[in-house]
């Protein structure tokens, strides 16, 4: 059925060469009549200032994705690709939630679609999976959105014998979130913010120095957030030598090994975050080189991002 | 015997100084006439040699002839009889290796221009007929099922195949577009993507599935597709990962390999930014590090984005460049600067982590190597600074490990490819056959479609065989 709407379609515009050329629509009807399977969000919830959370049909990924993997989404025809890591999934429901903070033009269009809309593309479980073992005990530190991708994590290696030791820090209380999905898969939870408007005054390189201090035998960190964020909390266990897990965001394009986009320097040598990451070894990763390559496109963000807002400001 | 016209007839093309400011197709294409007049030359020679150039088996003089007879629909049905993807053919193979190269009046220095004419039926037949037109008689279905892995060349052509034999094809591709390298590679000014999504369509209608955003490796590996009800199962996943050289400053802001430059420009369409999403940067003074058709069509790409100054930079000579003639001289034409026998030795950046120039060898040309190409030997205290902001590096790619890596018993060599029979595609494993880039490291588009072919014809050899 779709294919003879396909076929009806192309005719029509064979009859006007022109008209094929320049319409936007028969690449439309091309790329998703029939082929293109569209991704539905099942619901939505708002999580903190800009923060929300999308839950979105995805059987086949939610089958096979593993804690600390990812998924590249793209919104519609003009959208740009982006890795989203996974926060949590259910193989039963077939449905992938991901949380995100509305920080540029696509995680600002992302945040106006509703439950029951749908999105062009949905792509994963990408990356390798963070490395599950019975470590002994390990602190998991979160900082911001960070927290979602670190849940999933963390239950995983209590489930496998680990003491969980969480940190979770924002940098005030209305962008705190999951602060008890966190603590239900850890031993203990230290939370802190930068403002002090909740849990401790400060960053969480604080508490996490102090537990490292503490003469608690920590066997490994793990740190998830900001790229500045996991930079400090390895600075700060490189001196106790304790190992430190880190899931890098660099841009990406394609997010299978295509592109090189994504490339970080790790002990001296070039990887890709997509296929070789996300998780490297924090006393490992050059962490100025990360922070300036994700600094290419601040202009063009900036003006797409305004460009956007513009446009669906005039809408509402 | 008529006396042999040795006058090729030419293809008209945008004007360099326009051209060098749009992305429209470079190349018009041919009109009736022009089509009717170069059919005309073609001696309908006894020999045929043209079709043993051509890796998808053509008839070509029975095509050619049914130009000059005005029969056009015969003409599209002898050509998609063998090929089914011959818009892009047309414009893409290098004919002048291949079929041209063996044709009869190559020796007068005139061949046909077999690809133009090509190029002329499939564009003839999308504006009369459209690419969806139905086959004349639907093939009994066998019932069996072929995973077909990766859209891009070899795995369209394997696809279309065995869907015209009646199996049933699934076609699985990790882009959210079919095409593979002729959708994120190759640039709209040599290859429109509408006749890319077209020729796709016609694929589709032949009964393949395509499946898109599909990560075969990640969301399914090739045991489970093996698995579930799949009974053979072709690997067309090209060579889509970049080589880097792996000297200092490789990783600065503005340094892209190829295959990000042209991904964010032709399949993100960065060039229509902000109306599109993905931004990409271009430069002011612009290095491609490269001699190949992906060099030329960054360094293109490049001008096209407003680059003032954009350079070729290839460690060899000229002659054994591996980009196509016409395509080198297409970007001479349009102000490309070549600057040869040059080798990057580091990057420089600024305070904020910026390319802003590259310190180069003068490289000199030893003993033939291995590619029989004459070795480049770089020349001590040769160095010289070059000022440059945007740096593309077209140095080759290898195969994508992801699939490799997720199958235990898929035989790989030191470069990633994966070990089949040449002739006909079957690898190490049970069940799985690959042809393409996968196979034989970076090449071009129709040798993959011929692996393909060859792989098909076994695919559909070892189906009959089978019973369940």
């Amino acid at each position: 059925m779709v294919l003879f709407e396909l076929r009806r379609w192309m005719k029509l515009f064979a009859m006007d060469a022109d008209a094929v050329k320049k319409s936007t629509l028969f690449m439309l009807l091309v790329n998703w009549g029939g082929v293109h399977q569209m991704v539905r969000i099942i619901s939505r919830e708002t999580l903190g200032t800009k923060i929300h959370l999308f839950k979105l049909e995805a059987p086949a990924i939610a089958r096979k994705a593993l804690a600390g993997q990812f998924v590249v989404i793209r919104i519609d025809e003009r959208g740009e690709r982006i890795p989203l890591t996974l926060a949590d999934w259910d193989g039963k429901e077939g449905s992938v939630t991901v949380v995100f903070m509305e920080v540029g033009a696509t995680t600002f269009r992302l945040a106006l679609l509703k439950a029951g809309d749908f999105i062009a593309d949905f792509v994963g479980p990408l990356g390798v999976p963070s490395h599950i073992d019975k470590f002994g005990t390990v602190v998991c530190v979160a900082g911001g959105v960070g927290a979602a991708p670190i849940t999933p994590i963390a239950k995983v290696l209590k489930e496998k014998g680990n003491k969980i030791i969480s940190i979770l820090g924002a940098r005030s209380k209305d962008l705190l979130f999951w602060e008890d999905k966190l603590r239900s898969v850890s031993h203990r939870l230290i939370v802190t913010t930068d403002d002090g408007t909740y849990g401790r005054k400060g960053v969480v390189t604080g508490p996490l120095k102090e537990l490292l201090e503490s003469g608690e035998k920590v066997d490994r960190v793990i740190a998830i957030g900001p790229s500045i964020m996991m930079k400090f909390c390895a600075l700060t266990t490189q001196p106790f030598g304790v190992k430190t897990i880190v899931s890098l965001n660099p841009i990406m394009v394609d997010g299978t090994g295509m592109c090189g986009c994504c490339r970080v320097s790790v002990g001296g040598v070039t990887k890709f975050s997509c296929v070789d990451g996300p998780d490297f070894d924090g006393h490992q990763v050059d962490w100025d080189l990360l922070l300036a390559r994700q600094r290419i496109y601040l202009d063009e963000e900036k003006c797409s991002f305004e460009q956007w807002q513009a446009r669906m400001g005039k809408r509402s | 015997m008529p006396k042999l016209n040795l006058n090729r007839e030419s293809m008209t093309k945008q004007d360099p100084k326009t051209r060098g400011k749009n992305f429209n197709e470079v190349a018009l294409g041919y009109s009736a006439e022009q089509a009717k007049a170069e059919a005309s030359r073609c001696i309908q020679c006894p020999k045929h040699s043209c079709m043993d150039g051509c890796p998808v088996e053509i008839d070509i003089p029975g095509f050619i002839k049914a130009v000059l007879d005005d029969n056009m629909p015969e003409a599209v049905r002898i050509l998609k009889d063998k090929n089914s993807l011959p818009g892009i053919c047309g414009r893409v193979c290098p004919q002048e290796t291949q079929c041209e190269q063996a044709c009869s009046l190559a020796k007068k220095g005139a061949p046909i221009a077999i690809g133009r004419l090509e190029r002329y039926v499939a564009d003839w037949e999308r504006t009369n007929m459209g690419a969806l037109n139905p086959r004349a008689e639907p093939p009994r279905p066998t019932g069996k099922q072929v995973a077909v892995v990766g859209s891009g060349p070899a795995g369209l052509v394997a696809a279309a195949d065995l869907a015209k034999l009646g199996h049933s094809v699934t076609l699985f591709e990790a882009l959210h577009v079919a095409g593979g390298v002729l959708m994120y590679g190759i640039p709209e000014f040599r290859l429109p993507k509408e006749i890319v999504q077209a020729e796709v369509a016609y694929v589709a209608s032949l009964g393949v599935k395509i499946e898109l955003n599909s990560v075969v490796g990640k969301v399914a590996t090739l045991d489970e597709l093996l698995e579930n009800s799949c009974h053979a199962l072709f690997l067309g996943t090209g060579a889509g990962a970049p080589m880097f050289m792996d000297i200092p400053g490789e990783n600065l802001n503005g340094i892209y390999s190829a295959n990000e430059f042209l991904t964010r420009v032709n399949l993100m369409k960065a060039y229509q930014f902000p109306e599109y999403d993905t931004p990409v940067f271009v430069g002011r003074r612009v290095a491609v590090i490269g001699g190949g058709n992906v060099a030329m069509d960054s360094a293109r790409c490049a001008l096209r984005l407003g680059a003032d100054e954009v350079y070729i930079i290839y460690r060899r000579s000229e002659v054994e460049m591996p980009a196509r003639r016409e395509e080198v001289e297409n970007a001479k034409e349009e102000g490309i600067q070549f600057k040869l026998l040059t080798n990057p030795k580091r990057y420089i950046g600024n305070e904020s982590s910026w390319v802003v120039g590259m310190e180069c060898y003068e490289m000199g040309l030893g003993d033939p190597d291995e590619s029989g190409r004459r070795r480049p030997i770089a020349k001590e205290g040769s160095e010289f600074i070059l000022d440059v902001d945007m740096v593309v590096a077209a140095l080759g790619t290898r195969p994508n490990p992801l699939i490799a890596q997720t199958t235990s018993d898929l035989k790989t060599t030191k470069w990633g490819t994966v070990v089949a029979d040449e002739t006909i595609g079957k690898t190490m494993k049970d069940r799985v056959w690959a042809g393409g880039d996968i196979v034989t490291g970076a090449a071009t588009v129709i040798s993959a479609m011929g692996a393909a072919r060859r792989a098909a014809r076994d695919i559909d050899e070892y189906l009959r065989v089978i019973v369940e």
